[in-house]
C-alpha cells in the first residue's frame, strides 16, 4: 500500500494504464490477411477498365 | 502516377485493430471490422483530403461500420468482457502498480461512447478537435466522455482521488460561474 498519494494520482494511473494496454494492442502482429487484402485491392486498380471518368 | 495515399494506409493496420479492439472487445470482430473499414476506404479515398489525417479518417469509418452494425443488433456485445481480457497476454506489473488486467475488465464495463473517447484522446493522443470531429461530435460531448470514462474508471478501480475525477465540464463551469470571482 503507497503512503505517498499524489493529488493526481488517479488520472496518472488510469493514463498509464490505457497506454499500456493500447501499446500492448499496436504492438501485436498484423495479420497477413490485412496485407493480402491490400495487395487484392491494389491489383484490382491495376486492371485497366473502361470507366475512367475523367 | 501521382503519390496514391492508399499506400499510406498499411502503417496505419497496427493502429486500426488496436482502435477496433478497444471499441468491440473482441479480437474476431475487431478483424472483421478492420477488414470492413479497408475495403471501404480503397473505394472511398476520393473522399479523403490528402495532408489531412488519415488515421483519423480510418478510425471513422471504422466506427461508422461499428455503431451501424451495433444498430442493426440492436444491443452492445454482451460477452465481451472475458473475450477482451483474456485475448491479450498478461505482463506483471512492475514497482506495484496496478495490474493490467484489474485495469482491462474496468475498461471493458465502460460505455462504447467513453472507451471510444479514451482511447483516441488519452492512448492514441488525439487532440479533443480531432477526436470529436472523428466520432462526429461536439469537443465538449468528448472532453465529458473522458472525463466520465476517467471517474468511471477510478470508482472501478477504487483510485481515491479527490472529487477533481468527478467534475466534468459542465460542473465545472458551474461552480464557476455560480461563484463569481471579484477582481481586485
Amino acid at each position: 500500500m503507497g503512503h505517498k498519494r499524489s493529488k493526481d494520482n488517479g488520472s496518472e494511473v488510469i493514463d498509464e494504464n490505457l497506454k499500456r494496454v493500447y501499446q500492448d494492442m499496436l504492438d501485436e502482429k498484423v495479420p497477413d490477411r490485412f496485407l493480402d487484402l491490400i495487395a487484392q485491392l491494389k491489383s484490382l486498380d491495376d486492371a485497366p477498365s473502361e470507366d475512367t471518368a475523367k | 502516377m501521382s503519390a496514391d495515399p492508399r499506400d499510406e494506409i498499411v502503417q496505419h493496420l497496427p493502429a486500426l485493430r488496436a482502435f477496433a479492439l478497444s471499441l468491440t472487445r473482441n479480437g474476431a470482430v475487431a478483424d472483421d471490422m478492420v477488414q470492413d473499414t479497408l475495403v471501404k476506404a480503397w473505394s472511398k479515398i476520393a473522399s479523403f483530403e490528402p495532408g489531412t489525417n488519415m488515421r483519423a479518417w480510418l478510425f471513422t469509418i471504422l466506427r461508422n461500420t461499428y455503431y451501424s452494425n451495433r444498430r442493426k443488433a440492436g444491443r452492445e456485445v454482451s460477452d465481451a468482457e472475458g473475450i477482451f481480457t483474456e485475448s491479450l497476454s498478461e505482463k506483471p506489473a512492475h514497482d506495484g502498480r496496478l495490474q493490467l488486467a484489474d485495469f482491462r475488465r474496468a475498461f471493458v464495463k465502460l460505455t462504447d461512447e467513453q472507451r471510444e473517447a479514451l482511447i483516441l484522446v488519452g492512448a492514441q493522443g488525439f487532440s479533443y478537435e480531432e477526436a470529436a470531429e472523428t466520432c462526429g461530435v461536439a469537443v465538449g460531448t468528448i472532453k465529458s466522455r473522458v472525463n466520465r470514462a476517467r471517474a468511471r474508471l477510478a470508482e472501478l478501480l477504487q483510485l481515491d482521488d479527490h472529487d477533481k475525477l468527478e467534475m466534468t465540464d459542465q460542473a465545472t463551469m458551474a461552480v464557476v460561474s455560480g461563484s463569481r470571482l471579484t477582481a481586485r
